[in-house]
């Protein structure tokens, strides 16, 4: 077990905090680059935490000893996307905080990016977005998204190509 | 700078909102919102539950809501489902529609609160009715401890639950004399309870009816006042053929 999964293992209440303060950039980034949409990406981000401290309330010893945080993180993430798309009118029941002063500044090249990505495929988007901007390698990327890991390859290179020639196209 | 790189460098920080409404999401928080009262501003907190507590407005809140509760505060929304209740609710003095969370309570504690939710607005009952209610006769003092740590002041309504000789008694949101400021509101007249107490007043019959009844409860407010009847106990009631009111349930 890592730190942070024992940490969750001994006390969930006090570790869960460091998880999504570990955890929580990656995916709201990731799952940013996959929809092109602040609201979306933040209600996914949320729920995906909520869904994951209910599981892990539920956990055992053993259950944290198998538990690799960063895939399965993704795989609720990503069920949970399949299930908005088709939902797309059903909100999350909780919770809107109130925007005091609140940091609305993206980071500059944002909105490029959110548009860069919707050119490409939503399987080659998955498998670019997963491998380079999450970071996740091969094996774990065909096994969150169920497909075969040549396939994942191939996916992420056709995508990587596409990206650079919608780059080239902004020039 | 190749594709890759730039890809790598796309994660930024997390934006503000997440990991509170994570917080919330989870129970590892409630979230408050402020609302006015008759005893001035207070914090109401809320969670998935219902709402979990109401304070008065100030500084220190936070803490001491840590301190009760062992859960952080951040200010929110409360949920769409019930969030517009909460007005009402306060109004009203007691939770009709809206969720309270109740979960740190004894079944016995939750099961008096509910009982106290259920006095009508302008009418009160003392702690000895609650505990005969409750189905534990024995059991004032309890009932006393429950309201002075009731979570949900204003709408969990114990400033409606005196003490059992009639007199208003302490009041948890501030003191004595806000339990004052919201009978009033209420159309209650405390300094009559008070003078009623003094008297030994416990029940008033009405001689047309037969009915004797709590003083603030309705069917006797409801009757030509010259005509009521004081008595010191519900045993002295009953002496004179008099029988207890099916509303405001006075005992035998």
């Amino acid at each position: 077990m890592d730190d942070l999964t024992a940490k969750l293992a001994a006390d969930l209440e006090g570790g869960f905090p460091s998880l999504v303060e570990s955890a929580g950039p990656g995916l709201y980034w990731g799952l940013r680059r996959l929809c092109s949409d602040h609201q979306e990406a933040e209600d996914l981000t949320q729920e995906t935490f909520i869904r994951a401290y209910r599981a892990l309330s539920g956990f055992d010893r053993s259950r944290f000893e198998e538990l690799r945080l960063s895939p399965w993180l993704w795989t609720i993430a990503l069920n949970l996307g399949r299930n908005h798309l088709r939902n797309r009118s059903r909100r999350p029941t909780l919770v809107e905080i109130h925007d005091h002063g609140r940091n609305d500044e993206e980071p500059p090249d944002t909105a490029a990016w959110d548009a860069r990505f919707s050119a490409l495929p939503t399987s080659q988007r998955r498998a670019v977005v997963l491998r380079h901007v999450v970071g996740m390698g091969i094996t774990e990327i065909a096994e969150v998204t169920g497909r075969p890991e040549g396939t994942v390859k191939a996916d992420i290179h056709r995508g990587l190509e596409r990206l650079r020639k919608v780059m080239e196209q902004e020039k | 700078m190749s594709i890759e790189s730039r890809l790598s460098g796309l994660v930024s920080g997390l934006p503000d909102g997440i990991s509170e409404g994570v917080a919330l999401g989870t129970g590892l928080a409630d979230g408050y919102d402020l609302y006015t009262s008759p005893v001035g501003e207070v914090v109401v907190t809320f969670n998935i539950e219902g709402v979990s507590s109401v304070d008065l407005a100030g500084a220190g809140f936070e803490d001491r809501f840590a301190e009760r509760h062992g859960r952080r505060l951040f200010r929110a929304a409360p949920p769409s489902a019930w969030g517009k209740h909460i007005p009402e609710a306060m109004e009203a003095g007691t939770p009709g529609r809206l969720p309270v969370d109740l979960r740190a309570r004894t079944p016995f504690q939750a099961r008096v609160l509910r009982i106290a939710a259920s006095i009508p607005k302008g009418e009160v009952r003392p702690y000895g009715w609650l505990a005969r209610e409750a189905d534990r006769p024995g059991a004032a003092r309890a009932v006393g401890s429950t309201m002075a740590r009731n979570p949900i002041p204003l709408i969990i309504p114990c400033h409606r639950v005196v003490r059992s000789d009639g007199h208003l008694g302490e009041y948890s949101l501030g003191g004595p004399h806000n339990k004052w400021e919201l009978l009033t509101h209420e159309g209650v007249e405390p300094a009559r309870l008070e003078e009623l107490a003094d008297h030994h007043v416990r029940v008033q019959g009405d001689p047309a009816t037969g009915v004797y009844c709590h003083p603030t409860c309705h069917v006797i407010r409801g009757t030509d006042q010259w005509n009521v009847v004081d008595f010191s106990s519900t045993a002295k009631a009953r002496a004179e053929g008099f029988h207890p009111c099916d509303q405001c349930r006075p005992g035998w």
